[in-house]
């Protein structure tokens, strides 16, 4: 190890001297109780590190070493259903070692050193692997069989290979490389701030919805599977408590989520809730399928700056299986706000609200992340990462930097409105200002028939549901109408309208309360089955066309307004009996309607 | 802490390069640590406490606690060699300090073997239990729709002249949870605090016989303002050993925020840091964080620690840099209106912007009642009705609303001044604050209460309309 002394510390940045080829990445450890820091700048003779841990009580003179080693992820089983900090230590460990508020310098693994994982091969003796190739599996829970991979940048032929039961240190295979032979471990380290690669050209077309259960998201701004989504909002506005919805009812196979920078109590409603709650589509408690990364928002700024990549990776690794991944950032601002802070003490020149100018790069790159692709090896394979990021705009004003630039390199912008959020009304998407380049460009056909992906999500749909996107098309209409009539209504009154303009108000209304409203924390509604999105959507435009055609024959409002089945047409989507209840609800409107029909002797 | 320049061992500087503030340079001293804790002795004799803000070889940069004026170059620094560490006990109890924690109550100064570092250690979150256990505040508007758990951080945002002072006392003599009877202690540190405004918590503590199970911290509007970086620091030190180590339930008050914030753009301006929005240090989102996250509840221990942390909204701009990093890190927040100040209302609280986030795990069946979770979402929904329809009128008249937008604007006057508006000492159960949420909701029929589930409707909204007929 090579050592040398700090110079000077001004928070988490220590500038040190004395070690000559010390490199940018390069993990040192720092003082008596040697805390864990990265060299972030190197310079003739001091290099500057920032440090993971509180730097309380070093001076200058005290030991500084660099390892040789980059900051790296620990990739093998073990992952699933744990917590780790933003430099991957697993809290349990720090819990056990440290009691429950942390310590400094503790050193411990990111992958359990104990487990014996049941190693299933799937090459033998004689085979020519490469690097990506799937050499073997091991059941990490349950729900996911783990694959384990020959890491990039190595081939050669197998010499040993061997079924049984292995810790992570143990050797599970041996391969004859160019280099000489070399042992194959269950696991693989890997730098957090390089991606890892895929086959080349590798990247796929956006094709396939993710399935939230969200209606909100899934019929008005989807993300596609490997696409990227911004959901901004000011505190209170349900950030949290909408990724929470999404690890919890995605359809992906693996859900990564980062609490970076943000309350402790929310990472222990996680903790608390996950493992009791059922994955819809395996059955198996939604925690098995789960990796959580905690930076709390007092812990050590600059590792939340490598939380999040300490995230991608992970989610990159199960990609690289062939699984679709759903990372989730919570939130990105404040990863944002810890490079600035970084940036400041190196004082480097800022540019917009004290950020560097650099900002934008980085959050490309973590964007850029996303993507659905054909994974590096044998047996081909495609796998998918889906990045949701929260930002947290100072003022909830969304013309900030994290805000524009995050937009500028995601697909989809879930905006939440505070004024939603004030009548509780939640998820507080605005269904106005959101868009999604995904279906965004299904409503109007012009725009559809130029990009390609769009087309293929709404294909996608039509196979189920055929008449879908024009309800979502019609829907989305009368939302916006019945703003602009609102806005008039604020001038002279609802009463003033005329009755098919209220009509549109009131299916408006049905839409926001019936379908755009869902409760996170209802047993029923928290998860919305896709084909149930779309039948309520129909019931309640069915309703509007029905309706329509008896105000045109001069039937008043008010007789419609005070139908029982109005209120029925909000409540339904909590109904235990779920489509049935529905469709009895179609057949009341149905019912009254007629009824009314006829009192004004109509034919409907 | 109490530093007397004499007992403490260390090693003895004389003379600094530049005074620039409240801040200290020198220079040429070898094995400075970054963080420790230092006392300075100016020639006019009085002892100042201070912090190493910076290290370098050459120089170290000191952040003075205390009065700046009549610090010289001639002055002498003695470097401690340890982080800011205050003695905890509960003899603190029924005690009275000033922001660096010396005794202003006459009695000795706090002896104990134990001694904690006041920035205190994060809180591991796989060790944290989900607060879950609520808090009766016996005020309406609270406990129906922003009720506080045990562990919670909930802050008030209020603005100057308006009675959030009331209000948290109110909340220190009322606070209970139903059916618990342990521990409890209040741990309260004014920063920047007007006389007057310290005197009368001190006053209504001591009526309420709190006093004796309080922990009061006093930096006051004439004490240094540099001081205030420390203040909530020792609070929450002691609430934490109060809390954690002793098994008490402990609510700490830290007001009021908007001081402390001042001190750290001081601070911050004097070091000639690069300025982020309003002028607030960049960092200020961290700093807010390694305060507001010592609340909460950990396994293995028997206490809880809740924070009600006041800041008043400089311009009672809810965006101005301060509430919106406070709201930021804590679990909601209550906000005080002056509107409804001026319309004689107390307490003043504004429910459509404030928040409780951990109101859902410390509400429902076999906590408060089963129906308050849909109650208080009907509440929320049909208040901000009511308004859209007051605002409205405002414009076409009450004449030109419809039939639906008049009676949502009776039923947010009837909200406003029977279930918003409640004495100073009326503590209402939990009981009484939803059995009247219902009876003002019958204002509305029953197929208004789209919030609500029909069995709901059935069990608690016809019930309500027939003691409202009664009663007439």
């Amino acid at each position: 190890m090579r050592v040398g002394k700090i110079e000077k510390i001004s928070g988490s940045v220590v500038v040190g001297k004395g070690i000559d080829d010390v490199e940018v990445g390069e993990v040192v450890e720092v003082g008596e109780d040697r805390l864990i820091g990265e060299v972030i700048r190197v310079a003739e003779e001091r290099f500057i590190a920032q440090v993971y841990e509180p730097t309380s009580g070093l001076k200058p003179g005290d030991v500084i070493s660099a390892t040789g080693k980059r900051l790296v992820a620990e990739l093998g089983p073990g992952l699933l259903s744990g917590i780790l900090d933003g430099i991957g230590r697993p809290l349990e460990d720090l819990l056990k070692l440290s009691g429950p508020f942390i310590s400094r310098g503790i050193k411990v693994n990111m992958l359990p050193r104990d487990i014996k994982w049941e190693f299933k091969p799937v090459v033998k003796v004689g085979d020519k692997v490469e690097g990506g190739d799937i050499i073997g599996t091991v059941e990490e829970t349950p729900s996911i069989t783990h694959k384990i991979m020959i890491p990039p940048g190595l081939s050669g032929v197998i010499t040993h290979i061997e079924e049984g039961r292995y810790t992570i240190e143990e050797p599970i295979a041996r391969l004859n490389t160019n280099g000489g032979e070399k042992e194959i471990f269950m696991y693989q380290e890997w730098p957090v701030r390089v991606p890892r690669p895929f086959m080349e050209g590798g990247r796929l077309p956006l094709s396939e919805p993710l399935i939230t259960g969200q209606r909100v998201i899934d019929v008005f701004f989807p993300v596609a599977k490997g696409g990227a989504a911004c959901i901004p909002g000011g505190f209170g506005t349900g950030k949290t408590v909408m990724l929470h919805q999404l690890a919890k009812w995605s359809d992906t196979e693996i859900v990564v989520y980062i609490g970076c920078g943000e309350r402790g109590n929310e990472m222990a409603e996680v903790l608390t809730d996950f493992p009791e709650l059922v994955d819809p589509r395996t059955n198996r408690p939604l925690m098995e399928r789960t990796v959580l990364i905690a930076n709390t928002s007092n812990m050590p700024v600059s590792a939340r700056e490598a939380s999040i990549y300490m995230g991608i990776t992970i989610a990159e690794y199960y990609r690289d299986m062939g699984y679709d991944v759903a990372l989730m950032a919570d939130s990105t601002s404040r990863w944002a706000e810890a490079i600035r802070e970084i940036s400041g003490r190196l004082g480097e020149m800022p540019v917009e609200r004290g950020y560097p100018a650099y900002l934008p790069d980085r959050v490309a790159e973590f964007y850029e992340r996303a993507g659905r692709v054909k994974a590096l090896g044998r047996p081909e394979r495609e796998g998918s990462v889906t990045v949701i990021g929260a930002v947290s705009p100072p003022g909830g004003d969304f013309n900030e930097p994290v805000t524009i630039h995050t937009l500028r390199f995601t697909g989809v912008f879930w905006a939440l409105d505070p004024d939603l959020a004030y009548s509780r009304h939640f998820p507080a998407i605005n269904w106005l200002k959101s868009y999604s380049v995904y279906a965004d460009r299904l409503i109007s056909s012009f725009a559809y028939s130029v990009s390609g992906y769009a087309k293929e999500l709404e294909d996608w749909w039509t196979k189920k549901f055929k008449d879908f996107p024009q309800y979502r098309e019609r829907a989305l209409r009368i939302l916006s109408e019945a703003a602009e009539i609102e806005s008039i209504a604020r001038i002279i009154g609802e009463k003033a309208l005329p009755d098919d303009q209220r009509l549109v108000l009131l299916t408006a209304e049905l839409l926001k309360e019936g379908f755009l409203r869902q409760f996170a924390y209802d047993e029923v509604d928290s998860f919305c089955p896709p084909e149930k999105q779309v039948m309520i959507l129909e019931v309640i435009l069915d309703f509007h066309d029905k309706a329509s055609k008896l105000i045109m024959n001069n039937v008043p409002i008010e007789k419609i307004n005070g139908l029982p089945v109005v209120s029925k047409l909000m409540r339904m989507k909590y109904h235990p009996e779920g489509i049935t209840h529905i469709q009895e609800v179609n057949r009341e409107v149905i019912d009254s309607l007629s009824k009314l029909a006829e009192e004004y002797s109509l034919v409907i | 802490m109490v530093l007397d320049f004499r007992d403490i061992h260390g090693k003895i500087y004389r003379g600094v390069k530049e005074i620039r503030g409240s801040l200290l340079i020198l220079e040429g001293i070898p094995g400075v640590k970054y963080d420790e804790v230092v006392l300075i002795r100016a020639p006019d004799g009085v002892d100042r406490l201070g912090r190493v803000l910076e290290v370098g070889e050459d120089s170290v940069v000191i952040q003075v606690f205390g009065d700046e004026m009549g610090l010289q170059i001639d002055s002498v620094v003695k470097f401690t060699g340890a982080t800011f560490e205050i003695p905890v006990s509960d003899d603190a109890l029924g005690r009275m300090f000033n922001g660096r924690f010396e005794p202003i109550d006459g009695m000795p100064p706090i002896h104990s073997s134990e001694l904690r570092d006041i920035n205190g250690s994060p809180i591991n979150p796989r060790a944290r239990i989900h607060p879950n256990d609520f808090i009766q505040t016996g005020i309406s508007a609270i406990d129906g729709m922003l009720s506080l758990v045990r562990g919670q951080k909930l802050p008030i945002f209020s603005e100057s002249g308006l009675p959030h002072n009331r209000i948290i006392a109110q909340i220190a003599r009322q606070a209970t949870v139903p059916g618990k009877e342990e521990e409890f202690a209040l741990v309260f540190a004014a920063m920047g605090l007007k006389n007057d405004e310290a005197r009368y918590f001190i006053e209504q503590f001591r009526e309420s016989g709190a006093i004796e199970r309080s922990v009061i911290i006093l930096n006051l509007a004439d004490d240094p303002a540099i001081e205030r970086l420390i203040t909530p620091r020792i609070a929450l030190t002691i609430a934490e050993y109060l809390a954690f180590e002793l098994g008490y339930h402990v609510l700490t008050i830290l007001s009021d925020m908007t001081n402390y914030c001042e001190a750290l753009r001081e601070i911050s301006a004097a070091r000639g840091e690069v300025p982020g929005r309003g002028g607030y240090p960049g960092y200020m989102y961290s700093d807010l964080a390694t305060i507001y996250e010592r609340a909460g509840i950990v396994t293995g221990r028997k206490g809880s620690l809740t924070q009600m942390p006041v800041l008043t909204m400089p311009g009672g701009d809810k965006r101005h840099p301060i509430p919106d990093l406070t709201g930021y890190i804590t679990e909601g927040q209550i906000i005080l209106d002056k509107d409804l100040d001026s319309r004689g209302i107390y307490p003043p609280i504004n429910v459509l912007p404030s928040l409780s986030r951990l109101m859902r795990s410390g509400i429902g069946k076999g906590k408060t009642r089963e129906d308050h979770r849909e109650v208080s979402d009907q509440l929320y929904d049909a208040y901000s009705r009511g308004l859209r329809a007051r605002d409205l009128a405002r414009i076409v008249g009450e004449m030109g609303l419809s039939d639906r937008e008049r009676l949502y604007l009776r039923f947010a006057d009837v909200f406003e001044n029977r279930f918003l508006r409640q004495g100073e000492y009326e503590n209402r159960s939990i009981d009484e604050t939803l059995d009247l949420a219902w009876e003002i909701l019958t204002i509305l029929p029953p197929e208004e209460l789209v919030r609500v589930k029909e069995e709901t409707i059935d069990k608690y909204y016809y019930p309500a309309l027939s003691r409202v007929e009664v009663k007439g």
